[in-house]
């Protein structure tokens, strides 16, 4: 099979115009003959069902929580990115468009991201035409922030509950059409699979969670939207719920997986407390602006900060990147404390966590400052550590956060099943190997609001319209497999819990295929992956029965998942065999010890193809071309 | 560093909607201050796992305060006993060495249990689905600085607009009225211009479909107030009172 990207010809600039015109459209008397699943109702699924469903397409969607709302979206705190230079600070598309293909250290696809880029601002009217409360100055007008590094400022945010106020706002469209009827809601449903039908995306399977029925659904596209796989590694900032296995099952029907290695790990992050820990909150990175982030020079120096002198203290961001001190891109940033923690120099009770200090921002702002400015994050580390961060340095630790890898799209969003697409988190596409803060939002609206609704209406119009039933021999199939799953899932009937097994899991991801990663070290991460999968269908212990709410069975299933999905991580971890971005390899260092990207060798997707259980997947190459930036080596000393 | 407690927990199990349920007794040992509320039941549930037990149903997500799907009693007071936070947002040195901890669903007629602490909220959608929403489609709106707004009603709108939909405002209620979660949706909205067109279609709609759901009607006790993760205000009750007061004497008229 031979990878397309479809990425349209022309001039950047006019690449999305020209297609939009091209795509064959949909008769709107027609529209409402077409069936349309969406998996997910986070920013990518719900505000992709409701566009759909105000074009006049019925519109099935899903989500595991009780409720639309609940989606993972809800979660995000900072902001959404657009290019509308309000702040007139010398934004434009092209800026916002070259800022994200750099900090994706030049492993996306240019034409993808212009365009991402380019709705950047329709998203923002829409948002605010909904009714979505963002800042505003006392004249009327929105406000905006530079975020994470940026050197333009173009955050859009609302309080520290961005995604929140996004979510309720595609939520509150997508719950109008489905008081329309033109949408019906799934809650409590698990997609466990994607039904096939002459080679093409024709419904789904899912699994309902209160009583564990199995149910089919058919339609003429399935869109999935269901987010980033990050809890691999157990610990994350992400939601409990928050899995991979939609995007797993997907893989095994053919969509192929786009650079699976590529994940985001964030630095400023609550560290963990003891192994009952279950997930890791995100704290802003803005706290890097004004707090300094230090350990002890010392090892094993386990003194109270208080009591550690100035000078026996390593600044260690101040002292390595002396022009962006600890303002460092969030890979350096956590790399540098791992390194620390590992030299036997990390504080607090666990020895896993560094510090990062107010100390001087306060006496140099004073604390009303200080206060005004991060007052809610310093509240809320006090409600879960105890400690008040006025007084004593907070401890920070990095976490798992985002997956940049994610389904292969096209440039039409579109996997390689056709009428299977992947909007939002869940594909590869836009962040390269790194993703820039306050990009996934944008990235999600942009998917579901407005790329989605023209390049469904082109497969749709081209795709030969027959109707199929859940009747067909493919769903009876798929269903039968999920029941098995479910019963061998269940008769394992072993003496370790579900959980023990993720942490297990989440263990090795950490150590080796975490924020560095080695030739040995992955490895061994094959091989222990691999026992652990074994040792998993031998001595897993799920209570209960299919036939009930039953959240051991939902996460076995999940977590079965994690432990394949795990394993390609590390194998794409190992092909890679340069540093870029979120990846670093250690056999590509620089002399002082940096990133070294190698764009001879490695300026590709790696798109994998699933072969059959326990078979090496194929690699596939997707060339990545820039015609329009040149590719640079990032420097922060 | 504080020591680590044995606790008693008297929890709701039920086993389906149809079961009656019960409260039963379990053991929390060696629980340490630094432990979540929810992770409390994680190491519990562990436990009941290994005894070959059914663990504890109990919704939770995003722990972190803003998903709004975690939510029980917790001795007596929705979300326990802290102000303005989630159950998930609760450490265990709140509590102290030798403690019961009773731990009961959300009890409200439109909130039916599902499983021991999982209760249906889907009511909540459904009013939302009835008029929760500014009548926009993709892709029309204008600039979104076309309309100034002024700081104050933002502020004001996104007050409201925080609330989390977890029903803690309907568990603490006796009437088990939705005024608190309806009113900051009505609120959110109609502070915006943008919201104010269909001001009086969206008061009527969405107490209309509150009625339908079965919810109890509002005698300003403030239990609601008091009790929101968010601390959502009882202005946003006298709001809806005066959107829907109007908007019933409009169309009268
Ligand atoms: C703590 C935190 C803070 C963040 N802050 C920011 C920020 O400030 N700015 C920014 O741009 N980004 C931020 N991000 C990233 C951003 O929030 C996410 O990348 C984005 O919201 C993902 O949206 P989504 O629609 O792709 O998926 P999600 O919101 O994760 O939604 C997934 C949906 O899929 C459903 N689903 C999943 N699997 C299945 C299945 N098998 N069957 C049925 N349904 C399923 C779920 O129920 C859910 O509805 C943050 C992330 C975290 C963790
Ligand atoms: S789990 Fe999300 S609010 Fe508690």
């Amino acid at each position: 099979m031979k990878l397309e990207s479809k990425v349209p010809a022309g001039g950047l600039s006019q690449k999305w115009t020209n297609h939009k015109f091209n795509l064959k459209l949909v008769n709107p008397a027609n529209k409402r003959k077409y069936d349309v699943i969406v998996v997910g109702t986070g920013l990518a699924g719900a505000s992709a069902a409701a566009s759909l469903a105000e074009l006049g397409y019925n519109v099935k969607i899903f989500c595991f929580q009780d409720s639309p709302r609940r989606a993972h979206s809800i979660a995000a705190q900072g902001g959404i990115n657009a290019s509308k230079n309000y702040p007139n600070d010398g934004d434009s598309t092209y800026r916002l468009f070259y800022d994200t293909i750099k900090g994706g250290d030049y492993r996306s696809r240019e034409a993808n991201v212009y365009r991402l880029a380019e709705v950047s601002n329709n998203i923002i009217d829409q948002c605010v035409a909904q009714g979505v409360p963002f800042a505003r100055e006392y004249g009327g007008l929105l406000d905006n922030r530079s975020f994470g590094g940026a050197q333009v400022s173009r955050t859009f945010y609302a309080r520290g509950e961005t995604g929140q106020q996004l979510l309720l706002g595609a939520y509150s469209a997508l719950m109008r059409q489905v008081g329309l009827k033109q949408v019906q809601m799934f809650t409590r449903r698990e997609m466990l699979d994607v039904v096939l039908i002459d080679g093409k995306a024709r419904g789904i399977v899912v699994r309902n969670l209160i009583n564990g029925d199995v149910e089919s659904y058919a339609a003429d596209a399935v869109l999935l939207c269901t987010g980033g796989y990050g809890n691999v590694f157990y610990l994350s900032t992400n939601a409990k719920g928050s899995n991979g296995t939609a995007v797993w099952r997907a893989y095994k029907k053919g969509a192929f997986f786009g650079n699976p290695c590529f994940t985001q790990i964030h630095p400023t992050c609550i560290p963990v407390s003891g192994s009952y820990q279950s997930k890791l909150t995100l704290m802003s990175e803005s706290l890097r602006n004004d707090g300094r982030i230090w350990v002890p020079k010392n090892p094993g120096d386990k003194r109270a900060p208080g009591q550690i002198p100035e000078e026996e203290r390593d600044y260690f961001l101040e002292r390595k990147y002396p022009s962006f001190g600890n303002l460092v891109p969030r890979d350096v940033a956590s790399r540098n404390a791992k390194e620390m923690v590992d030299a036997d120099k990390g504080v607090g009770s666990t020895g896993v966590a560094v510090y990062l200090d107010f100390n001087d921002a306060i006496k140099r702002l004073g604390r009303d400052k200080i206060e005004e400015k991060y007052g809610n994050l310093f509240e809320m580390y006090e409600l879960i550590t105890a400690e008040d961060p006025y007084h004593v340095p907070m401890r920070i630790y990095p976490a798992s956060h985002y997956t940049m890898g994610g389904l292969w799209v096209d440039y039409n969003l579109m996997t390689t099943v056709p009428g299977l697409f992947a909007l939002g988190e869940c594909n590869f596409s836009d962040h390269g190997a790194n993703r820039l803060g306050a990009s996934a939002l944008m990235q999600g609206l942009a998917d579901g609001y407005f790329v989605i609704p023209y390049t469904l209406g082109g497969y749709l119009a081209e795709m030969k319209k027959e109707k199929v039933s859940t009747d067909h021999p493919a769903f009876k199939e798929c269903e039968e497999n999920i029941k098995q799953n479910v019963r061998k899932l269940l008769s394992v009937k072993g003496k370790r819990t579900v959980d023990d097994f993720h942490r297990e899991l989440g263990n090795i991801m950490w150590n080796f295929v975490g924020m560095s990663r080695s030739e040995n070290g992955l490895k061994t991460a094959v091989e222990k992956i691999r026992t652990l999968r074994e040792e998993f269908w031998n001595d897993v212990y799920i209570p209960g029965s299919n036939e009930e709410l039953n959240q051991s069975l939902e996460k076995a299933g999940r977590v079965a998942d994690f432990l394949e999905l795990g394993e390609l991580m590390a194998e794409d971890a190992l092909q890679r065999r340069e540093s870029c971005g979120g990846h670093f390899r250690e056999e590509s260092q620089t002399e002082e010890n940096e990133a070294k990207r190698d764009d001879e060798n490695f300026a590709f997707v790696a798109a994998w193809e699933y072969k059959g259980q326990n078979v090496k997947p194929e690699l596939h190459k997707e060339q990545l071309v820039f015609e329009n930036v040149q590719p640079s080596q990032r420097s922060y000393k | 560093m504080a020591k680590n407690m044995n606790l008693k927990l008297k929890v709701w199990r039920q086993k389906n909607k149809e079961d009656k349920g019960r409260f039963q007794i379990y053991d929390a040992t060696n629980v340490s201050p630094d432990m979540s509320f929810l992770e409390m039941i994680d190491v519990v549930n562990e436990e009941l796992i290994k005894k070959g037990e059914d663990p504890i149903a109990i919704d939770h997500d995003c722990r972190e305060g803003i998903c709004g799907s975690c939510g029980v009693y917790i001795n007596g007071r929705p979300h326990g006993p802290l102000r303005e936070i989630t159950t998930c947002q609760l450490y265990m040195r709140h509590f102290h060495d030798g403690q019961t901890i009773v731990i009961e669903p959300w009890r409200a007629a439109a909130f039916p249990v599902i499983k021991d602490l999982i209760v249906d909220r889907s009511a909540f959608d459904r009013i939302i689905a009835a008029g929760g929403f500014i009548s926009v489609n993709t892709g029309g709106a204008p600039d979104a600085n076309a309309i100034p707004i002024t700081k104050d009603d933002q502020e004001w709108s996104l007050d409201a607009a925080e609330c989390i939909g977890c029903g803690a405002c309907v568990a603490a209620c006796k009437n088990a009225s939705a005024m608190l979660f309806v009113s900051a949706k009505a609120s959110h909205l109609v502070r915006l211009p943008q919201g104010k067109i269909e001001r009086e279609r969206r008061a009527l709609a969405m107490v209309a479909q509150m009625e339908k759901e079965g919810f109890g009607s509002c005698t300003n006790t403030e239990a609601c107030s008091a009790e929101c993760p968010k601390g959502i205000s009882m202005d946003a009750i006298a709001q809806l009172r005066r959107e829907y007061f109007k908007a019933n004497f409009k169309v009268r008229k």
